[in-house]
This record gives C-alpha cells, structure tokens and sequence, in this order.
C-alpha cells in the first residue's frame, strides 16, 4: 500500500513505496524553474540528513537546491534524468522522480506537510 | 513600469519579470520552446523597453559620427548600423543601433538598462543639433525568424524583398504608419517595427493574421539565450564601461580612419584579454561571475552563461587573457565545483 505523499518547506515531496522513500519536486517547484536542463544527483550509497542539500537542478533561469526530506541512505537515482532532464517538467511526481532513499527514521515524515497543507502553504506564496 | 503591450502579454499567461524597472514577459510557453520557435518559423516580441531618440538638426550627422566609433558617414539614408559609444577611457558607454533618416535626422535605438544614461551622455555631446525621446510615443516590437519575412508581407503591402539588413522604411500595418528595418537580437532574418504606441492592438492583430506560421510571444528569456547562441553582446554582462570594442569581439566596428569618443585610449590599448565562447562538459549552467581557470589558475570570469536549446549544451563567455587559444581546455567553478569547459568562438549558431 502507498503511504501518502509528503512535501517540505523547500518544496521536495516524498512518498513511501514498498520500504523506500521515493523523492521528486512539486508541480509548483517545477513550474517556477521553468525549463530543467540539468540535475545532479547524488551517488548511490551517499547518506543525508533531513533537510541536507542532496542534489543540484539547474533551469535556464536559476540553480536550485535539492533538499533530502527524510533521513536515509540513497539506493537509486533516476539515471535517465542525466538525458532528459524536462521529465521533472512534465512529469514531476512519476516519471520525474529523483531519489529512493532508505529512511533510517521514518517519523520524520510526521513533521513534513500533507498535500492539503502543501497546497495551502502554496497558496499563500503566490 | 509597463509597455503598452502589457495587457497582451497577462493574457497569454506570461510569467512576468522585472527587468531594470520594466515589468516584462520572461516566457509564455516555456523558454526553449519558444527558443525553437523562432528558429523555425517566426516569433513575436515586445521591446518597447528599449529606448528610442531622435537627433536632429545641420549638424546631427557630426555628432553621431563622433559618439560612435563605426562609420556613419558612409550610410545611405534609410539604412542604419551597430555601433558601441565609448568614453574617454574606450570603454563601451553601450552598444547602440544607428539609423540614418536624412543628413539631418538621425534615430539611435539603446538598450533599456541606459536609457537615461544614454539621453544624458548624448545630450552633453550634441553641440547645436537636438536630442528628442520618443520612446513614449513609439512602441517596438520584433518580428523575428525564417518565417518572418513570409509573416510580415501578409500585414503589408511594402515589399519586403527590397529591405536589405539594416534597412528601414515608412510602411503601413493595419492602416497605420509604421517604420519597419530590416534588424534584429536572434541571429535570425528579421525586422523591428517601430509603430505608434498609442495602437498597442497591432500586437494581437499580428498574433491573428500570421497564427498559420505558427508565430508564438516570445519573452525575455529566449530573447537572452537565441542572442547568445547567435554571439551576440547583452550590455552589462559581456560589456560595459570598464571593456572596450577590442577586447569584446567588436573590432569590426572600430573604424580608426574617423574620429569618436575614445579613439586615443583605443590606438595606444593593446588588449590583454579577450572575450571568447566555451561549451562546458556537464550539463550544469555557468552563470555570470563564476571563476574561469586555465592551467590551474584564475584567470577571468564567466560574463553570460545558458544553455543552448539548438546545440542542446551548456555554452557561455568569459574574458581570458590574449594567449587563450581555440579548442583549450578551461575549468569554470559552479557552485563551489570545478568543470571541463573547451574555449570556442563567440558564435555558436549561424542561420542557414
């Protein structure tokens, strides 16, 4: 069963499938970079802490961190992002995911947003 | 503040910037798309920010010879050039486009950060001729593309066959007078239409009669990286006061034989740097101020960077010192890393 989707402050969801966290970027996220033309993920096996900058996007108009939201050990990078970097564009919460993380502390999701709380954290920037 | 085209550009869903006090559409339906528009069939930008004065009077013609370093004397009437103006220093005050009306009329067309620095500059220089702004009361746009000479001829009867680079003429568009040249920002054929900015409709008029070309809005952001590509300067990134003609690659508009503000500096400046393009080895963007080294040690700084959606790379320029050769191998810091880059020509796109 699909636990549900979670969001930071910096705008990185995360949602937990079969034991990993799997990580990407908010439709939000990806609408206010614009074109993503480069990523830099983290090598497999690297570890971080909640909210410790784990990977670089770069659209035409500015770099952007990427903050890990879970506490964990990286196990997968989305290799294909390397090619094509617009899948985080067009598709951010499937084909545009960036990391499964093993979470060594999976409370932490409790202090990340809900959807509902997301959106309205949303809302009030725009 | 806003053009008056504004309006237009809030209903096609803009993201708006804004950009030296302009609030100006930095992209509609995504910058490389419409980067690839232009490069195929035809694009649509509004570039009222940019300013526009008139220098008239016998002596307008001197004037503007001795503010520019290229040769204004040698122009037809109805055609124009690029030039940059240099200070005493040769340094480049900005880098401008000159068209000649009549022996007496005269109108330059600057960039929008210098609007007033330009209209002060030029104002202490004019002698008995006079400076007129008409920025307010004219509107430019740019029409620019392959397609766009098709695009255009369907909104006027002027033919357009007969306007060569850097030609303007009066035409009408829609029953109004306008003045159209033959010029452009993309590396793309193209024209400017300089039209009365008290009928900013002509802008969705344009958009419906050409909408079979595929003619898109194009913002500020394909505008930087289509300029880029086609090695074009942007004013206080690849130049400015403290850079001359000669370090930039704008050699070709230093006519030495006349005279014009700067000349001395520029005769006895050997330049000890030089402004050339790289392609880095990652994806990653340079951007403005990253270190760039060459055999270990700093040695300049990434003036503009992007990504280029024709060569699908990241590109930029940077000053490096005259001993730089073609094809070296250069690391550029982004981010705190550093990055291959290979040092190449200023043109990275030329139309077919």
């Amino acid at each position: 069963m699909q636990e549900e989707i979670r969001f930071t402050k910096e705008h990185e969801w995360v949602q937990i499938k079969d034991g990993l966290a799997v990580v990407g970027i908010s439709d939000f996220a990806q609408k206010q970079l614009g074109d993503i033309v480069s990523v830099e993920l983290p090598k497999v096996e690297s570890a971080f802490k909640q909210m410790q900058v784990m990977a670089i996007v770069d659209s035409i108009k500015a770099s952007s961190d990427i903050y890990c939201p879970i506490s964990g050990q990286v196990i997968e990078i989305n290799q294909g992002l390397q090619e094509h970097p617009e899948w985080i564009n067009q598709s951010p919460y499937d084909k545009g995911w960036m990391v499964k993380i093993k979470p060594s502390n999976i409370t932490e999701l409790e202090s990340l947003m809900t959807k509902t709380q997301y959106e309205e954290f949303v809302g009030q920037i725009k | 503040m806003r053009t008056p085209f504004y309006e237009f550009h809030k209903s096609s869903n803009a993201k708006i910037t804004d950009f030296h006090g302009w609030e100006m559409p930095i992209e509609y339906s995504g910058i490389i798309d419409e980067h690839l528009n232009v490069r195929s069939s035809v694009g649509l930008f509004d570039v009222s920010h940019m300013g526009r004065y008139e220098i008239k009077g016998s002596n307008s013609g001197e004037v503007v010879q001795s503010l520019v370093t290229n040769d204004v004397s040698k122009l037809n009437n109805n055609h124009g050039l690029y030039a940059p103006m240099c200070n005493e220093r040769g340094g480049i005050v900005d880098d401008v486009i000159v068209f000649k009306i009549n022996d007496n009329n005269f109108l330059i067309v600057v960039n929008a950060s210098n609007r007033d620095k330009d209209f002060q500059w030029i104002s202490q220089h004019l002698k008995s001729a006079n400076i007129k702004n008409v920025s307010e009361e004219i509107s430019l746009l740019a029409l620019q593309g392959p397609l766009a000479q098709s695009a255009l001829q369907k909104i006027t009867e002027f033919d357009l066959s007969q306007l060569k680079p850097f030609d303007i003429a009066p035409a009408e568009i829609f029953g109004t007078k306008c003045m159209i040249s033959r010029t452009g920002y993309t590396g793309e054929d193209g024209f400017e239409i300089f039209c009365d900015s008290s009928k900013p409709e002509i802008w969705s008029k344009i958009m419906d009669s050409t909408a079979e070309l595929n003619i898109k809005p194009i913002g500020l952001g394909a505008r930087d990286t289509l300029r880029l590509e086609a090695g074009l300067m942007l004013y206080g990134n690849d130049i400015d006061e403290d850079t001359t003609p000669l370090e930039a690659p704008l050699k070709w508009t230093v006519k030495l034989e006349k005279d014009f503000i700067g000349k001395n500096a520029l005769i006895n400046k050997k330049p000890a740097k030089k402004l050339v393009g790289f392609e880095v080895k990652d994806r990653r963007i340079a951007r403005h101020g990253n270190q760039v080294m060459a055999n270990g040690t700093k040695c300049g700084a990434v003036t503009s960077g992007s990504f280029s959606p024709t060569l699908k790379k990241s590109i930029g320029l940077c000053y490096v010192p005259v001993d730089i050769t073609m094809d070296q191998s250069i690391e550029i810091e982004i981010g705190g890393k550093n990055y291959e880059a290979k040092v190449c020509g200023t043109r990275f796109y030329k139309r077919n």
